[in-house]
């Protein structure tokens, strides 16, 4: 909250003022980046989606489809909004609007180069959580609000669902946080500047401490492969899209939906797996630094942070092409049974690695 | 000056939601209120200094407790006329426990303020470098380690408890085995038939 002591104002505002000016400014800059970007990477979702078929995909609008997402957007927007009358008027337009507007919150904290995050939170990775976590109100609202069975069921399955792999996630983390000793996203990042060696996923390749690296490399390696499963059954993602299954729910939780209200429910799922994907970069694949080095140019951070943003999402598309929906208890039984024991296991090796084997120079914290 | 304006702000909607959670007739309208009141109350910790107990608030009570409340309030059919009805009944009672908790909440404001009404019982945020999370690690997993372990281990007894008074073991239960499941192979599944034009089945 204060601005920097050797800050000089350029325009006869208040110093405080002007920060948060200039701050509404940043937050104004990464909406719009985040929006169009997404117009893009949800055709782009559609396209591989066409290819793995065998199918060209939306090819119409625009050369080569390009403008598909707008024509769709419009399309939304100039629908009529329809209530149902045994709605609860007001919990059913507030929910996609909590969808919308928490699919934006998290990524204030998201740190996109080298100094370029709007807010640099000592607790970045926590708020982050937090915000995902609360990503499941405007499912379980919206289900609710509509006063019908399908979106409750929708809704009471997606609750669930969430809350299961909120528990994986939580202890997925809490082991780069070991390896990192720090809750600060761009703590984390630089601890990962030298090479694709020190990229949390990818530890195996470390050998300057050989056999250790054996032991972190194969955890990590594991942990990046069921955050990205996680993250999948978080966001409600194929194949574990139970909530909006449609062979047996209709459309789930957004059956009653229709025009803005759904277009923004469908903005906001998609931006929190955009989030995800930046997420797996920022922990497990480096954030915003090449395999070959660091990177300190912040241009040049961004855009090699917002390529591995598309890498990732290109693999969420991927999965949603090529997997079949898990069953529900399926579901279940892979979050409670094998992934929470899983990753506690992983947080007790990790943390054995951190006290007892790691070289001095990474035991910053956590050892002292 | 912007801090207190975010303080007024949250301050007034975490008392007008709170009072709503009980003013609400609908329970799930109650269950949101209680939300918004746990959120607006994280952030008065992060205006305090205390942005990591701000996010496990958030992270547990509306991630994970409230959600669970919602989900049962919203499954419950109740009857409101009927709950209603005992209102007056209990009246007495509710107003002595509401009384009692007023009374507690005066004297814990009058531990806190010194005589010009400055608080005098709230620490200073975080001193130097050492950030939230560390001194609330030092706290509870250093200083006073086996303590916290044994509230950890009464919450473990209470959640056995809780499951074993309520599990039951009926005869006659479809069970699922995951191992035959998973183990299963197309030839077992499957079986090709060579079927003759105009004969079907038989």
């Amino acid at each position: 909250m204060n601005p920097s002591a050797d800050y000089v104002p350029f325009i006869a505002l208040p110093v405080e003022w002007e920060w948060t000016l200039m701050k509404s400014g940043q937050v104004l800059g990464i909406m719009i980046l985040l929006l169009v970007s997404l117009a893009f990477l949800l055709l782009f979702d559609r396209k591989v989606w066409a290819a793995v078929q065998l199918r060209k995909g939306p090819n119409v609008v625009g050369p080569f489809g390009l403008l598909q997402s707008f024509a769709d957007f419009f399309k939304f927007v100039f629908k009529e909004i329809v209530i149902p009358a045994g709605a609860n008027k007001t919990v059913f337009i507030l929910a996609p609007l909590i969808t919308f507007v928490l699919a934006f919150v998290g990524w204030a904290v998201v740190p996109w180069g080298p100094n370029v995050v709007i807010a640099d939170l000592n607790v970045g990775i926590l708020y982050l959580f937090a915000i995902s976590s609360l990503g499941v109100y405007g499912i379980i609202m919206g289900g609710w609000a509509s006063n019908s069975k399908y979106p409750f069921l929708g809704a009471l399955r997606s609750a669930a669902q969430m809350v299961s792999y909120e528990v994986s996630i939580g202890f997925i983390i809490i082991t780069v946080l070991l390896l990192v000793g720090s809750l600060n996203l761009t703590t984390i990042v630089d601890a990962q500047r030298d090479g694709i060696w020190m990229w949390h996923g990818f530890r195996l390749f470390n050998f300057g401490e050989f056999p250790n690296n054996i032991l972190v490399g194969v955890v990590m390696l594991a942990m990046l492969v069921m955050f990205f499963v996680s993250a999948l059954a978080e966001t409600n993602r194929p194949p574990f899209d139970l909530p909006e299954a449609e062979s047996e729910l209709v459309a789930g939780y957004q059956v009653e939906y229709s025009s803005t209200p759904y277009l923004l429910f469908m903005i906001g799922e998609y931006l929190n797996i955009v989030l995800m994907c930046a997420m797996t970069s920022i922990l497990f694949l480096g954030g915003w630094h090449l395999p070959w080095g660091p990177v300190d140019n912040p241009a040049l951070g961004m855009l090699i942070f917002y390529v591995k943003i598309w890498i990732m999402f290109f693999m969420f598309a991927m999965v949603k092409a090529i997997v079949p929906r898990y069953r529900y208890d399926q579901l279940m039984r892979l979050g409670w049974k094998i992934f929470l024991p899983t990753s506690l296991a992983a947080v007790v090796a990790i943390g054995y690695y951190v006290t007892f084997l790691a070289p001095a120079a990474t035991t910053s914290v956590a050892g002292g | 000056m912007l801090a207190s304006i975010a303080f007024y702000v949250l301050s007034a909607i975490a008392v007008i939601s709170a009072f709503a959670v009980i003013a609400a007739r609908n329970p799930v309208h109650s269950v949101l209120f209680l939300i918004l009141t746990f959120f607006t109350a994280a952030g008065l910790f992060v205006l305090l200094g205390a942005e990591f107990l701000a996010m496990l608030l958030v992270v547990v009570y509306v991630g994970a407790v409230a959600v669970l409340f919602l989900f049962v309030v919203m499954m419950l059919d109740v009857d409101f006329a009927e709950l209603k009805q005992g209102f007056l009944s209990y009246m007495p009672i509710g107003a002595i426990v509401a009384l009692a908790l007023l009374g507690e909440l005066g004297l814990v404001a009058s531990a806190a303020m010194s005589a010009d009404g400055a608080p005098i019982a709230l620490a200073p945020a975080a001193p130097g470098a050492v950030t939230n999370a560390e001194q609330i690690g030092q706290v509870l997993y250093t200083d006073y380690l086996l303590v916290f372990q044994l509230a950890g281990l009464i919450l473990f007894v209470a959640m056995i408890g809780a499951i074993v008074l309520t599990l039951r073991h009926r005869p006659g239960v479809k069970k699922q085995d995951i191992a035959a499941q998973v183990g299963r192979k197309r030839a077992e599944g499957v079986e090709l038939k060579d079927i003759r034009p105009g004969q079907g089945i038989g």
